[in-house]
C-alpha cells in the first residue's frame, strides 16, 4: 500500500502542504503553481512559501486579481498540457470563477465525449475561527461535493494533506482541495517518502473504537481525537478522517458502524443538505440495521459566520458540540 | 465559406424539419471570419469558440459527418452525442470546444496560450468570441492576464451587431470594440469581417506578434448575423430588410467569389462546381449522421471522471430502467 511508509518527520499541515507541491513540481515540469500573492510574498497564508525560489517565477506565479481569468486559463492550460495547481486564497471569493469551475472544468470532459483530461488542482482555504467575519471564513466544501465532475478533498492531518495533494496533483480529473486554513499550525506524523500518496476516495481510521463512530472532517478530525482521548475509559470512540468527500469511501464508514452501532458526522459546513446529510444517507441506505440509536450532526447551524468573538465562537462548531453529540446516543 | 454555409443552411432545414433535438444558432453570413482567421492559423495552434460554433468547427477542419451525428445526439458524433450543437469539441485538433456560456472561451483560450508560452512551441491560441461577449467580466479579465502574461494569445471578437436580441449600441457605449484594447495595453485593430482577406492579414500579423513574444492582440471583426439568435427565433429586434441590404451588398461568398472572377483566378463553371461537390459533402454527412446509431443509455454514465468515482455505477444502477444492478447492497 502506498501509503505504508515508515520514514516520517513532525510537520505542520502548512509544510505539509508545502512539501507536497514541491515534491510534485520537482517529479513533473508542467506542474504550476499561480493565484494571489503565491509568489513574492509567499502565499498570504504562507503556504506557498519559499516555492518561488527553488522553482522561478514562471512555475510559481502572481495572478492579477482575477480568480475567472486565472482558474479559466487554468482550464486551457489544462487541455493543452500544463497540470496547473491555481490557488483561490479565501473559499468565498470562488463565486467569481464558479462558472469556469462548474459550466467549463467540471463538464468539460463529459460534454466532450471523454476526450478532455483536465488535470487542475484547485487549493483554497475555508473555515471560521480567525475573526475574520462572513467574507473569509466560510465552509463551501459541499458544494464541490455536490459538483458531478469534479472531486473534492478536506484532509484532517497534516498526513492526510500531503498525502492527498500529491494524489490530487497527479490526477486527470479536475479537484477541488480544501486547506481549513485553522489548521495550518496543526502537527503531525508525515511520510517523507516522495512516494508517498493517499488515493482519493479512501476515508481513514485516526483511532479504532468499539462504541460509536465519529466520522469528521478536517479542523474536527483532531478536536474529535481529543474528545475521544478525554473519554477514554468511559466511551470507546471511533474516529474517522473522511479525508475526501467525493468520492466518499462508504465501506470504511459502513465497516465502522456495523461494528459501533453508532454514527456522529462532525463537518465545518451550514448542516441542512449537507456533508453530513449524505454520508448519513449512505449509512442509511447500505447499513440501516447496524443503528442502534438516531445519527448526529455536528456543523454550523445555517447561519453565516459572525465577526463577534462570542458570536463566532457558538458558531463555529467545536469538540464540545461533538462531545455532546457523542453523550446523548451512548 | 460555402462548406460552411451549405452545413448550416442544411442544419437550418434539419431543425425545422424537427429532425434535429435541442436548439442551434447558425453561423451564416458570418462565414469570412471563422475561415479566414482559421485560415491565418496553423493545426497547432489552439482555439475556443461560442454557442455559435459550427463555423469555426468546420474552419478549423473538423469534418461535417462528425459534427451533423453530434447535432443529431449520434454516437459518432464528435462527443458521443453528449455535447450537441453548442458543445462540439476536438480537442484532437486543438479546438476546444464551442461554448455555451457567453464570454467564457477567452480564458480558456489564455491558458491554452499560457502552455504554449510555457513549453515554449510556437504556436497560439485564438479566442472567437461575440460582440455581446465584450461586456462579462471574465473576458476582460482573460484579455488582461493574456496582456499582462505577454501570452501568445488572439482575441477575436465577432461584432454580428446582436447580442442575443438586444442591438450591439444598447449593449456598449463605444462604437468600435477594439477600442478597449488600449485600456490593456494591446493592438486593437477593427476589420471588415465580410472580407475574408481582411480578417486573414489581421489574424496573420496578430500570430506573428504573439510568436515574436509580443503578446495578444484584440481584433474586431465587424460581420452580420443572417439568421436569429437562435433557430426559430422571431427576432422582434430588426426588419427583414437590414438582413437583405446586408445580404445583397455584404455578402462575403459573393464578395469573394467576385473578386477571384474578376481577378480571372475562378470561373462560374468552377464556382458551380464546387458548391454542387460541397452540397454533395454535406448530403453525404447528413445521410450518415441519419444512418449512425444512438448512444446506448448506459453511455450516459460514462467519461465523467479519468478515474471513475464508485457512486455513479451505484446510484444509476439502482435507478436505471434494465435494473441490472443489485444496488451494491452490501446486506
Amino acid at each position: 500500500m502506498s501509503e505504508a511508509m515508515s520514514k516520517t518527520e513532525t510537520m505542520t499541515v502548512r509544510e505539509a502542504i508545502r512539501e507536497a507541491l514541491r515534491e510534485e513540481m520537482a517529479r513533473d515540469e508542467s506542474v504550476v503553481v499561480f493565484g494571489e500573492d503565491v509568489a513574492n510574498f509567499g502565499g498570504v497564508l504562507g503556504v506557498t512559501g519559499d516555492l518561488v525560489e527553488q522553482f522561478g517565477e514562471d512555475r510559481v506565479v502572481d495572478t492579477p486579481i482575477s480568480e475567472a481569468g486565472f482558474i479559466g486559463a487554468s482550464v486551457g492550460a489544462a487541455a493543452s498540457g500544463l497540470r496547473p495547481v491555481p490557488e483561490i486564497m479565501f473559499v468565498d471569493f470562488i463565486g467569481v470563477p464558479m462558472e469556469q469551475i462548474h459550466n467549463q472544468l467540471a463538464k468539460m470532459r463529459y460534454m466532450f465525449g471523454g476526450k478532455a483530461d483536465l488535470p487542475v488542482t484547485i487549493r483554497t482555504t475555508e473555515g471560521g475561527g480567525q475573526r475574520a467575519a462572513s467574507q473569509h471564513s466560510s465552509s463551501y466544501h459541499t458544494w464541490f461535493a455536490h459538483l458531478p465532475g469534479v472531486k473534492a478533498v478536506t484532509p484532517g492531518t497534516p498526513r492526510a494533506a500531503k498525502g492527498l495533494l500529491k494524489s490530487s496533483i497527479r490526477s486527470n480529473d479536475p479537484v477541488i482541495f480544501f486547506e481549513n486554513k485553522v489548521m495550518y499550525e496543526m502537527e503531525g506524523e508525515v511520510p517523507t517518502d516522495e512516494d508517498f500518496t493517499i488515493p482519493i476516495g479512501e476515508a481513514h481510521v485516526e483511532r479504532e473504537g468499539d462504541d460509536v463512530t465519529v466520522v469528521a472532517s478536517q479542523r474536527l478530525v483532531g478536536e474529535t481525537l481529543e474528545v475521544a482521548d478525554d473519554l477514554e475509559g468511559e466511551t470507546d470512540v471511533e474516529v474517522i478522517d473522511v479525508q475526501s468527500l467525493y468520492p466518499l469511501d462508504t465501506n470504511t464508514i459502513l465497516d465502522s458502524v456495523e461494528k459501533t452501532g453508532r454514527l456522529v458526522v462532525a463537518d465545518e459546513s451550514p448542516l441542512s443538505y449537507g456533508a453530513h446529510a449524505e454520508v448519513i444517507s449512505r449509512v442509511a441506505e447500505e447499513g440501516f440495521y447496524s443503528l442502534d440509536a438516531p445519527v448526529q450532526r455536528v456543523g454550523i447551524p445555517d447561519v453565516h459566520v459572525p465577526f463577534s468573538p462570542p458570536l463566532e465562537d457558538d458558531v463555529v462548531p467545536s469538540g464540545d458540540q461533538v462531545r455532546a453529540a457523542i453523550e446523548r446516543i451512548v | 465559406m460555402l462548406l460552411i454555409r451549405e452545413h448550416e443552411d442544411r442544419a437550418g432545414d434539419l431543425f425545422a424539419d424537427g429532425e434535429l433535438p435541442g436548439f442551434v444558432h447558425l453561423y451564416i453570413g458570418e462565414e469570412a471570419v471563422a475561415v479566414g482567421a482559421c485560415g491565418a492559423l496553423e493545426d497547432e495552434d489552439y482555439i475556443t469558440s461560442t454557442h455559435r460554433g459550427h463555423g469555426h468547427c468546420i474552419a478549423k477542419g473538423l469534418d461535417p459527418k462528425r459534427m451533423i451525428a453530434e447535432l443529431y445526439g449520434k454516437e459518432d458524433g464528435y462527443c458521443k452525442g453528449k455535447g450537441g450543437s453548442m458543445h462540439i469539441a476536438d480537442v484532437d485538433a486543438n479546438m476546444l470546444g464551442a461554448n455555451g456560456i457567453v464570454g467564457a472561451g477567452p480564458p480558456i483560450a489564455a491558458g491554452a496560450a499560457w502552455s504554449g508560452q510555457y513549453f515554449d512551441e510556437d504556436r497560439v491560441a485564438l479566442a472567437f468570441f461575440g460582440d455581446g461577449a465584450v461586456a462579462q467580466g471574465q473576458v476582460h479579465e482573460a484579455i488582461n492576464l493574456a496582456a499582462t502574461w505577454d501570452l501568445p494569445g488572439i482575441f477575436l471578437i465577432e461584432n454580428n451587431q446582436y447580442g442575443e436580441g438586444t442591438p450591439m449600441e444598447k449593449q456598449h457605449n463605444i462604437e468600435d470594440l477594439s477600442q478597449t484594447a488600449e485600456a490593456y495595453g494591446i493592438p486593437g485593430f477593427t476589420v471588415d469581417g465580410m472580407d475574408i482577406t481582411a480578417v486573414y492579414e489581421a489574424v496573420r500579423e496578430a500570430r506573428e506578434r504573439a510568436l515574436r513574444g509580443d503578446g495578444p492582440t484584440l481584433i474586431e471583426a465587424e460581420t452580420y448575423r443572417y439568421r436569429g439568435h437562435f433557430e426559430g427565433d422571431p427576432q422582434p429586434y430588426r426588419d427583414e430588410s437590414d438582413i437583405d441590404e446586408w445580404r445583397e451588398e455584404n455578402d462575403p461568398i459573393d464578395a469573394f467569389r467576385k473578386r477571384l472572377m474578376d481577378r480571372d483566378e475562378l470561373t462560374e463553371d468552377e464556382f458551380a462546381e464546387m458548391r454542387s461537390e460541397i452540397e454533395a459533402e454535406i448530403e453525404e454527412a447528413v445521410a450518415f449522421a441519419q444512418e449512425a446509431d444512438y448512444p446506448d443509455p448506459h453511455l450516459a454514465y460514462e467519461d465523467m471522471y479519468a478515474d471513475p468515482v464508485p457512486e455513479i455505477d451505484y446510484f444509476a444502477d439502482r435507478l436505471r430502467a434494465d435494473g441490472e444492478g443489485n444496488g451494491g447492497d452490501r446486506q
